[in-house]
């Protein structure tokens, strides 16, 4: 026969014995730094909040009065009432396109050299250290880079193509750096399985070790691609339009070589206009950009956690 | 019981087919090819930065005003005054007022999440600092100028210009910086071995006292690299300085935080854009090598500290 219910005996001898350790004082002090601490993370959150609320309530005006044309509008840091993102949205995605197509491909083939061919090799540990510094390159560095070498000794002029190459050069160590994470996950078991059957290595790393990596790589794929999509500097130095831009009917090929702007630079040129009604058209602008910026980032974070895989 | 019924009969049967072995052969060098590309990008960034810098300084030389023009009065590239001074020292006004707001901000979130939070919240929270890790740059020098100088700065300090100030832009700077910093401080102080915070109980200890004597001293390598980190890319910041700190053309040497200034970014920034870079060979647009040098090998020594520092965490856990 239980002569009491356990739970509340257990119940009343812990706070008993705690209450005996502390002495019955209250750890103020430990409230007090927790306190502090979560006013810290909140303080960082509660930024973030101001900011989305201010960019919307400012870009209000323009999203009742002219959504549509100012969409579809184009670059204007003369008349406020007139400038839109239309161009700077095309420029943004043909720059992203340069970036998938030179920065991808490379990087992730750097990576595979990193991790399947030779990981213990003098020159990958020399190319680590290198992707390493090169990731902490500032921004506008690289616009340095792809002025005198795209524009200037590529002779590609002020082109989409110069600019896309100088932010494939700037993401490049972020791609190689996640793709190498990837492989990395990757269990040795698959590929000493793969060499088992008697695969060379080349078909154990494209038919068994890319695949398995497959949503890791795509993570970084699109986080560069979003770090590319909201870098100003590079392509303000590279010569990208902030003021007028005339763009007639030229076909998509013609347009990668063309004077181009993108939306960072829209941003940009239209923050450093005075007057309410720029501030209203920089606050949109900055907002189409975040969502477009914003929906990458939530993509890649979405991939992560769907194929993050436990072997 | 056969196990395969494949007869081998010599040595040849069990050679791989000549046409894999070539294409495994010729993969390996497009591998190594690319891996290379990234020694090209390295190169071809000193190269630019440092053949150009040597132009403009021998540019300067041959002026009147020979290479003192470096350490004149102020930062006019127009008028060939070309003091590194002013830049630099707007620079660090910038990274101080950031790492005021960085610090505090980003060390305490890393710790409350990675030594108070539940793993429900910090599931919840974390997600959030990466967006806000993924906002550019631009939008924060709007926010900065559209939203922190006059909410912020005009109204708490009368004597600030009401358009553009460092102190702005400095803060604009520390919003971008509290994520790196949160992020690798965290990751510093979840590699402190869990048996360190159970000793640390087992004593008698509570929670602050185990965070603050034992956890964090045990990932302060981390901790102080994570910092240096947030340095660097305050000093390498650009966007934000060319928006809210008034970069144009040029500016007097001045230590005031409540005024426009010039930092190394900005006026590279500045120099670059639009119609302004039409003169090629003209020694002022020169200059904006000769800081990109400079910032260079200064982002660059912190990046390896920072390196340094968190490769020895990883060494001692």
């Amino acid at each position: 026969m239980p002569l009491s219910n356990p739970q509340t005996v257990g119940g009343v001898a812990a706070s008993s014995v705690t209450h005996d350790i502390t002495s019955g004082k209250r750890d103020i002090k430990g409230k007090v730094l927790e306190g502090m601490l979560i006013i810290a993370l909140a303080g960082s959150l509660l930024i973030l909040a101001i900011l989305i609320i201010d960019l919307l309530r400012r870009s209000w005006p323009v999203w009742t009065d002219r959504p549509g044309e100012f969409l579809r509008g184009p670059l204007n840091s003369a008349n406020a009432a007139d400038a839109g993102v239309g161009q700077a949205i095309r420029g943004t995605i043909e720059l992203a396109l340069v970036v998938a197509v030179v920065a991808i491909p490379l990087g992730t083939a750097c990576a595979v050299y990193l991790e399947e061919y030779a990981s213990k090799s003098k020159l990958a540990s020399f190319t680590r250290l290198n992707v390493r510094n090169l990731a902490g390159v500032p921004s506008i560095v690289y616009g340095l880079l792809g002025l005198a070498i795209f524009v200037q000794f590529f002779g590609l002029g002020r082109s989409i193509w110069a600019g896309g190459l100088a932010l494939s050069a700037l993401v490049l160590p972020i791609v190689v750096i996640t793709a190498s994470e990837a492989l990395r996950a990757v269990p040795q078991s698959i590929r000493e399985g793969a060499y088992g059957v008697g695969a060379t290595r080349w078909e154990t790393t494209s038919r068994h070790v890319l695949p398995a990596a497959g949503p890791g790589i795509l993570t970084g794929v699109v986080l560069s691609l979003a770090r590319a999509a909201g870098e100003a500097a590079p392509i303000l130095l590279v010569g990208a339009a902030t003021g007028l831009l005339r763009t007639g009917s030229q076909g998509f090929f013609e347009q990668l070589g063309a004077a181009f702007t993108a939306l960072p630079v829209a941003i940009f040129s239209y923050a450093r206009q005075p007057g309410e009604a720029f501030r209203e058209v920089t606050a949109a602008a900055s907002l189409v950009l975040l969502v477009l910026v914003l929906l990458m980032n939530g993509v890649a974070i979405w991939l992560r956690n769907r194929y993050e895989r436990k072997w | 019981m056969a196990v395969s019924n494949v007869e081998i009969r010599s040595a040849a049967d069990l050679q791989i087919n000549p046409r894999r072995k070539r294409v495994d052969r010729f993969v390996k060098y497009f591998f190594i090819a690319s891996a290379v590309t990234t020694f090209a990008v390295t190169i071809a960034i000193i190269a630019t930065l440092v053949v150009d810098a040597i132009q403009f300084l021998q540019g300067l030389n041959d002026t009147e005003e020979g290479l003192g023009a470096l350490f004149s009065i102020g930062w006019f590239p127009r008028r060939g005054i070309f003091d590194i001074g002013t830049l630099v020292v707007g620079t660090f006004i910038v990274t101080g007022i950031a790492m005021l707001v960085a610090i505090p901000l980003g060390l305490g979130a890393s710790v409350y999440l990675a030594e108070y939070a539940r793993p429900k919240v910090r599931k919840t929270v974390k997600p959030i600092l990466e967006i806000l890790a993924g906002v550019p740059s631009v939008v924060l020098g709007y926010f900065a100028i559209a939203y922190i100088n006059p909410n912020i700065i005009a109204k708490l300090f009368s004597g600030a210009n009401a358009a553009f100030t460092l102190a702005a832009a400095g803060i604009g700077v520390g919003i971008l910086t509290i994520p790196i910093i949160a992020s690798v401080a965290e990751d510093a102080l979840s590699s402190v071995p869990l048996a360190l915070r159970e000793a640390s109980y087992g004593l008698g200890a509570n929670r602050w006292q185990s965070t603050f004597k034992v956890v964090f001293p045990a990932a302060i390598s981390g901790i102080i690299a994570a910092l240096i980190l947030g340095v660097s890319r305050a000093v390498g910041e650009t966007m934000v300085v060319a928006i809210a700190a008034g970069a144009t053309g040029g500016g007097l040497f001045s230590t005031d935080p409540l005024q426009p200034g010039q930092t190394m970014t900005a006026a590279m920034a500045a120099l670059g854009f639009g119609s302004d870079q039409v003169a090629g060979d003209n020694n002022a647009f020169q200059s904006l090598y000769f800081i990109g040098l400079l910032l260079f090998f200064m982002t660059l020594f912190l990046n390896f500290v920072s390196d340094r520092l968190v490769n020895r965490l990883r060494e001692e856990y």
